[in-house]
């Protein structure tokens, strides 16, 4: 009889491999889903895995998968630092369209003007932004106790809204025949955040990376990263220490705002390059899994935010050579996120053959 | 090197290594903006696919992409099949329209359709069914056969294509029933079953029992169907699976014929761009089965406004019309022109309510 054991500590190799075993099984058993489609499973699944990265147009993919991942892990190092605290920001999405609009407004309202000046104001609008938009349910939890999961989570339909509304009125392009969207910012020169847009750089990978270092920094080495721990680990022992909540909790979402924010800026300025009614794609829900894939970890974000940018541009591969329907590349990916759940369980447990008869 | 060199190099040296084995099969892709299983938009444009490969058999070859998010995922999903070895590439949205242009600049030697757009490049065509004619012809039924003489309409985004298809209806409705009132909701979305549902029960609730749609999914027939005594018609697609209930005829595209026309001026190397909009008597717009719920003499005039459409000898926005703020836009007789059209951004008088900005 097989029986779970709960472990006295959290075992730091299962912490470790959980990711990886994840992936095997998705593979595995998303190439069984493949093959039950009528599908040769083995070229499923080199065409989502190998061709992005080594295949024949890998020149091309590879740019792609920075231009995929990097509002992915901006965002999910933001939601990292409260999630580690407890702290639950679901809204990502929400910010990221205000910060997209305030950052966009800011370089549309020079337009047509040059100077080298707009694009870093822009940035700071972006943040601004996202981080105003965050500090809605942070205040109000702070406040008056309500719940910043359900606040954050409602503020991003506002968000939609808001966005379809500027992309209809204050921000449309006055010559575009009345159709909705804004100007194109990769026709402005000084509101652009691409770098080189053939090596899939732009301005939000600088800005990701910059992030990852910071943020590993902040916890490992900085008496808020501490309190951040603290706090999600033994709030208890984190009030004894002197952690004030409400101001952890107004730096977590304020921080995580302002990333969103940041992430949405770079991405309208660059791969987008307008404000349109379906500028959203869910970045900032698919940036959730992200931070938990990478354990809440900067380096475990980074190399998540690369696996599920990885999966996109495959997955997409795979639907247009081999007609893999869009729905499965999407049972796919949810497989991931299942099964790293799943087999979290021997972080904490292990698997005991009971051999032991019942008396 | 510069990626556009890059890649043309690239699909130069390809080119030429397949050369032999794909000499004789044109690849044409497609890329879809819902799944291709909507019941609606998606579904028509892969039936046009469908006939695309019937009629050209083993000497072509499609793909196509489904779900495809409007902005970078659909100039990566485009230069893949660029670089896959497609000829011609169809794209199927509206906000498909600046990847498609940034894409086709990149390809000089692949051709690009981008349906309702409006800017076109050398190697980018542009396409689209004028979906108002349809609107017209469901407008007189709704007209004709609402007892509440309230009419709902969901809209999905306020661009012109959908102003245009509301002006149209309710201009036919008013026609036929001076007591008209039109119900306006913004579904913002094209396709999304439980929005599009909600809007229609809205609309139901409010007391109207004709519902129109300008959205993909059969969830407003369903929602219709549900309540009992509401109409509805088909959008996009036939959605005869609802006849025996509430649908009562529906506008159809038909992509299928232009699709074959394209492909094969590409086989033929006779491909240029052009600007088409085509409506019923091209035959891209049809119109579904009038059923027998109509009444006998309003499906016959129906028909005859179809009829006259079709020769040409009609348009739907003849004159005397005013704007909704009473000035005047077509004098008698006056017919409008397609580039007051294309842009339209306004309601005609009548039609109460805003256009959201």
């Amino acid at each position: 009889m097989i029986v779970l054991e709960k472990r006295p500590q959290p075992s730091r190799a299962w912490s470790l491999a959980t990711p990886l075993v994840a992936v095997l099984a998705t593979m595995v058993f998303g190439g069984l889903l493949f093959a039950v489609l009528g599908k040769n499973p083995v070229e499923a699944i080199r065409i989502i895995f190998y061709d992005p990265l080594f295949g024949e147009f890998a020149f091309y993919y590879r740019p792609q998968l920075l231009v995929k991942g990097a509002p992915l892990v901006l965002i999910a190092i933001g939601l990292s630092l409260g999630f580690k605290a407890g702290i639950w920001n679901i809204g990502a999405e929400g910010q990221y369209i205000i910060g997209a609009i305030t950052g966009a407004g800011v370089g549309l309202a020079f337009y047509p003007l040059e100077a080298w000046y707009i694009f870093p104001l822009m940035v700071i609008g972006g943040a601004l932004g996202g981080w105003a938009w965050a500090m809605i349910p942070a205040l109000l939890k702070v406040r008056f106790g309500t719940n910043e999961i359900l606040v954050s989570l409602m503020l991003v339909y506002v968000a939609e809204q808001l966005l379809a509304s500027m992309s209809l009125g204050l921000l449309k392009n006055p010559d575009g025949f009345g159709f909705p969207g804004s100007r194109n910012l990769n026709d402005y020169a000084s509101a652009n955040s691409w770098i080189s847009q053939d090596a899939g750089m732009h301005w939000g990978v600088v800005a990701a990376m910059i992030a990852v270092i910071f943020s590993y920094i902040l916890l490992n080495r900085h008496m808020l990263g501490f309190h951040i721990r603290l706090t999600g680990e033994a709030p208890r022992a984190a009030k004894f220490a002197g952690v004030n909540p409400g101001r952890l909790i107004l730096f977590c979402l304020g921080a995580s705002g302002a990333l969103a924010g940041l992430a949405g800026l770079f991405e309208v300025a660059g791969p987008t390059g307008q404000i349109s009614i379906d500028f959203n794609v869910g970045y900032g829900f698919t940036a959730i899994i992200v931070a938990f894939l990478g354990r809440l970890h900067p380096v475990g974000i980074l190399l998540a935010g690369a696996l599920m940018a990885l999966t996109y541009i495959g997955g997409e591969i795979a639907q247009s050579q081999m007609g893999l329907p869009a729905a499965a590349i999407q049972v796919f990916q949810g497989m991931l996120l299942f099964f790293l759940l799943a087999f979290d369980i021997l972080t904490n447990y292990r698997v005991r053959l009971n051999t032991r008869k019942v008396a | 090197m510069k990626l556009t060199s890059l890649l043309t190099g690239a699909t130069l040296a390809l080119g030429l290594a397949a050369g032999g084995a794909w000499a004789d099969k044109t690849k044409v892709g497609f890329v879809y903006v819902g799944p291709v299983g909507d019941g609606g938009w998606t579904y028509e444009h892969d039936k046009g696919r469908l006939a695309v490969e019937a009629e050209f058999g083993d000497k072509v070859e499609t793909v196509f992409v489904e779900s495809v998010a409007e902005g970078p995922d659909a100039e990566r999903v485009m230069t893949q099949m660029a670089l896959g070895g497609a000829k011609l590439i169809f794209t199927t949205s509206f906000g498909y329209m600046d990847p498609t242009i940034n894409v086709a600049k990149k390809f000089p030697n692949v051709k690009f359709e981008h349906a309702t757009g409006y800017k076109t490049a050398d190697n980018v065509s542009v396409y689209s069914a004028r979906f108002y004619q349809g609107c017209a012809i469901q407008g007189h039924i709704a007209g004709s056969m609402t007892k509440s003489n309230i009419i709902g309409y969901i809209g999905s985004f306020p661009i012109p294509e959908v102003i245009r298809g509301i002006n149209s209806a309710y201009i036919h409705a008013k026609k036929v029933n001076p007591d008209v009132r039109f119900k306006i909701v913004w579904a913002y979305t094209w396709f999304d079953p439980a929005k599009e549902a909600d809007a229609a029960k809205v609309l139901i609730e409010q007391g109207a029992d004709v519902i129109l749609q300008h959205t993909d999914s059969t969830a407003p027939l369903a929602a219709a169907s549900e309540a009992g005594n509401v109409i509805g018609f088909g959008q996009a697609s036939d959605m005869s699976e609802y006849a025996d209930g509430p649908r009562v005829s529906a506008i159809i595209d038909n992509w299928g014929p232009y699709y074959v026309e394209r492909t094969r001026a590409v086989m033929d190397g006779t491909w240029a761009s052009v600007n088409t909009w085509n409506g019923i008597g091209e035959g891209m717009v049809g119109i579904g089965e009038i059923t027998d719920r109509v009444p006998a003499d309003v499906k016959a005039e129906a028909l005859a406004m179809k009829d006259a459409i079709a020769a040409g000898d009609y348009h739907p926005f003849t004159g005397p019309l005013n704007k909704q703020d009473g000035s005047v836009w077509l004098k008698d007789g006056e017919t409008a022109d397609d580039g007051t059209l294309a842009g339209m951004g306004f309601y005609v008088e009548g039609i109460e309510g805003d256009i959201p900005n």
